[in-house]
């Protein structure tokens, strides 16, 4: 059609009054956030206590540094189903080579895991990328292929008998903070920095936004896709370690529909599902609020069968809340 | 029955109070082929729509067979007996040719269970009543776009209707189909039914058709007999005037830029060899489908060519390369600014900077001051209209965000830029802005390939023009010495 539907430029006479709409749309979910920790500061005592947040970041730290990947694949456009699995790969690999495997110390087994996520991911990236698999097949095949690896590399038996070297990276605390809080805050800065002030960041929103336009702009997309599921890979690598340390041993069955949190976090956030919108902030926002919500049902002794259905109930509503928005503006 | 099948009179539209169609009038008679002829933004396009019921008219009377009507939408058509064939294709590719042209009215046992043998059957006399040697269980995915375009016909004849809305229907078939398509038309018509027939080509129209109505600028211009007019008078009566050519600074070309030797690729264009010069426009014109679009996008490397190369300033340029095609210093504004020029739901100033970070940054660290200058001295240089780059482009007009894919494109100093329909949709006074921008950049040096289905734009803009027919170049003229009505005799 020739007829040109673009909207009118906005008057500038909007722009003294604060606009409630906007603000609306940029800190709804934060709102959202104070709101439900007012009232479970009101319902229970022990909510805002030191220790029970520590133990709420501690928890939201694993989904959210799935959520971190998570949302540069989702930027582009894509979504990566595998990263539950790929936790629990590379964390069982990097536990056995501390543990079992004997021989090795923490930084090489810490390595290892990284290795592991980033090659799977890689993997995931070539199949996309290169071979053109819709990336909700590629990673749903390597979903099902990284878990059969996780089982047959030790049998099927979790690793326990870790050392304490390894144990400390789930529970050493440097300044009062546990070193997972840390890793995850560190993730976060490194990632936000990457995604606003890099052209690698700019070509992520591009991607995502229009893939030809980006195109004819002359960057090269194969390679911005790869490297989102590549870095994805690498990140659930992380979360793997992290998950091993903290519960004192790597489980072949750890971390199963991890990914479904992590896309939770994602889309509460405010990051769309069909790319070129979004940001980290809105997922550290989403994965905090799946955080504090599941913290809380725990504190008031709701049954977890509740809690499932609660969670459903919110992600879909922060959805409908978000589309609900968008028309309005 | 005297009264005639289809009379519109004074049908008027406007879209957010800006009129597409003024005066709409038509009148098919029994037994006719009637073409309908106009340019681009004549108001063709909106006037059948409104005959198919898909968009509403705001004034004006459409009586069918002398019942005024008044259509909610295409199936009201349909029960009228109108049916319309547009140029868009929409096949659903895993079904059987039969279950396509069906669709949704599938004869049926019991109500609820398809007769396919039935389907078959009547499928299989359709085709033979139209000659059309196509399988009705042939799968729609396994016939070629000809065969699609035939089948989207069947489909329009199968409703039975008696008047037959026709938008095109042989810019995507060859030869060979064009008669077999002709011969239904005039069994067709043999039986009383009426043609509305819309096409570019207008040798087509001479041969099919007996009766003509031209639409310009959103109105009626004028009816009658094509056995009582010529091919020249219905050129000047589509275009408008007898033409003048315009005032235009007349450039020296330089060095050559850009060569293209033998260039091809199946199925699109063959043999194209073009030089472009320094301080010269080149234009290129030819109807859809001649190739125009398929050839910049495969010398800007959206494609690969099968034959032929590519030279810039004497380099061979690497094929299928956009990123290595702009760091040789070419440059392409695409001919669909939203589907492959921007990206919306990014800011402005990113949308003009795209192309620019890769020169501008330290280990993939955005110089952000550098970037900022060139968004700020684009929106001078481009005279936008905005109130901040950091608005998303979606939410400019038509007009500004062609001068932000423009601006995008001077970003990267090319020594040659081609465009591609740059001012498809805009309003004339972006358009005299882009015809500045392009004027400057070849004044100052550069190479400039210009595409265009507007005539008279081509004859404005360019200096020479080449004219593209069927995928082959068939002639470069001179720009100064060209009439709209050469161009359009060369390309159809």
């Amino acid at each position: 059609m020739m007829t040109n539907n673009a909207l009118p430029l906005p008057k500038a006479s909007g722009r003294d009054a604060p606009n409630l709409r906007e603000l609306y749309a940029r800190y709804g979910i934060l709102a959202a956030l104070l709101a439900v920790c007012v009232a479970l500061s009101f319902a229970n005592e022990f909510f805002m206590t030191w220790g029970n947040w520590a133990d709420i970041l501690r928890q939201t730290s694993i989904n959210g540094i799935l959520a971190v990947g998570m949302t540069y694949v989702v930027l582009t456009g894509g979504i990566d189903l595998s990263v539950g699995a790929i936790l629990a790969f590379s964390g069982i690999v990097s536990a056995w080579l501390v543990a079992s495997g004997g021989a090795y110390g923490v930084g090489t087994s810490v390595l290892a895991g990284l290795g592991v996520g980033l090659s799977m991911g890689a993997v995931n990236g070539l199949l996309i990328a290169r071979f053109s698999v819709p990336p909700f097949v590629a990673t749903l095949g390597m979903l099902s292929a990284a878990r059969g690896f996780t089982y047959i590399f030790n049998d099927g038996m979790p690793v326990s008998d870790l050392p304490p070297a390894f144990l400390a990276i789930g529970d050493a605390r440097i300044g009062g903070v546990p070193l997972p809080i840390l890793i995850f805050a560190a993730v976060i800065g490194v990632f936000w920095f990457v995604l606003r002030y890099t052209i690698y960041g700019r070509y992520i929103y591009a991607v995502g936004g229009n893939v030809k336009s980006a195109k004819t702009s002359g960057i090269g997309t194969r390679k911005v896709v790869f490297a989102v599921y590549a870095v994805s890979g690498l990140l659930a690598g992380l979360a793997g370690i992290l998950l091993a340390a903290r519960t004192t041993a790597a489980l072949p069955q750890a971390g199963v529909s991890y990914e479904l949190d992590a896309i939770a976090a994602v889309v509460i956030g405010g990051t769309s599902l069909s790319g070129g919108t979004g940001s980290l902030t809105g997922t550290l926002l989403g994965a905090l609020l799946i955080g504090v919500i599941n913290n809380g049902l725990n504190l008031l002794g709701v049954s977890s069968y509740y809690q499932q259905v609660i969670k459903g109930v919110i992600i879909v509503g922060a959805v409908l809340l978000d589309t609900s928005r968008k028309k309005n503006t | 029955m005297n009264a005639p099948l289809l009379q519109a009179e004074g049908v008027a539209k406007r879209f957010g109070g800006v009129p597409a169609l003024t005066d709409g009038r038509l009148r098919l008679e029994r037994g006719s082929v009637h073409a309908l002829c106009g340019g681009n933004g004549a108001g063709k396009s909106t006037f059948l729509n409104i005959l198919m019921g898909i968009l509403r008219r705001d004034s004006g009377s459409i009586r069918v067979r002398g019942e005024p009507v008044a259509f909610e939408g295409p199936d009201d058509a349909l029960r009228a007996r109108i049916s319309i064939i547009t140029q868009e294709l929409s096949p659903i590719p895993g079904m059987t040719v039969a279950e396509n042209i069906y669709l949704g009215r599938e004869p049926r046992r019991l109500g609820v269970v398809v007769d396919y043998a039935h389907l078959y059957a009547i499928t299989g006399q359709l085709m033979n009543r139209l000659g059309f040697d196509i399988d009705p269980r042939a799968p729609m995915h396994r016939l070629s776009l000809a065969q699609t375009q035939l089948v989207e016909i069947a489909k329009a004849f199968s409703h039975d209707s008696e008047i037959i809305i026709m938008d095109e229907p042989t810019s995507a078939i060859g030869e060979r189909e064009t008669e077999v398509l002709f011969d239904a038309i005039r069994s067709l018509t043999a039986h009383g039914a009426g043609i509305v027939y819309v096409s570019h080509r207008l040798s087509e129209i001479f041969r099919i058709a007996d009766r003509y109505t031209v639409f310009r600028d959103g109105g009626f211009v004028e009816s009658g007999l094509l056995g009582d007019i010529d091919r020249n008078h219905l050129v000047g009566s589509i275009v408008g005037r007898t033409l003048k050519p315009t005032e235009k600074a007349r450039r020296a070309p330089g060095a050559p830029v850009l060569q293209t030797t033998a260039l091809g690729r199946r199925g699109e264009f063959s043999d194209i060899s073009l030089t472009v010069h320094k301080n010269e426009v080149l234009g290129i014109y030819g109807l859809m489908g001649a190739g125009r679009s398929e050839f910049l996008n495969c010398i800007y490397g959206l494609s690969r060519p099968h034959d032929g190369e590519i030279r810039l300033r004497g380099k061979k340029l690497a094929a299928g390369s956009p990123s290595r095609s702009i760091a040789a210093g070419l440059s392409l504004v695409t001919e669909d600014r939203k589907e492959t020029g921007l990206v919306l739901s990014s800011s402005i100033a990113m949308n003009i900077a795209l192309s620019a970070y890769r020169r501008m940054n330290t280990l993939s660290l955005v110089h952000r001051g550098e970037a900022r200058r060139l968004v700020t001295q684009m929106v001078e240089r481009m005279r936008m209209k905005t109130r901040s780059t950091e608005l998303p482009v979606a939410s400019m007009s038509g007009g500004n965000q062609q001068k932000v894919v423009l601006a995008r494109c001077f970003s990267t100093a090319p020594l040659c830029l081609m465009c591609d329909e740059p001012t498809r949709g805009i309003d004339e006074g972006a358009k005299q802005e882009v015809y500045r921008l392009l004027d400057e950049f070849a004044q100052a040096g550069g190479a400039l390939l210009l595409v265009s289905s507007e005539a008279q734009e081509v004859l404005d803009v360019s200096d020479r023009i080449a004219i593209f027919k069927a995928g082959r170049l068939v002639d470069v003229v001179d720009a100064g010495q060209a009439t709209q009505e050469q161009l359009l005799h060369l390309a159809s």
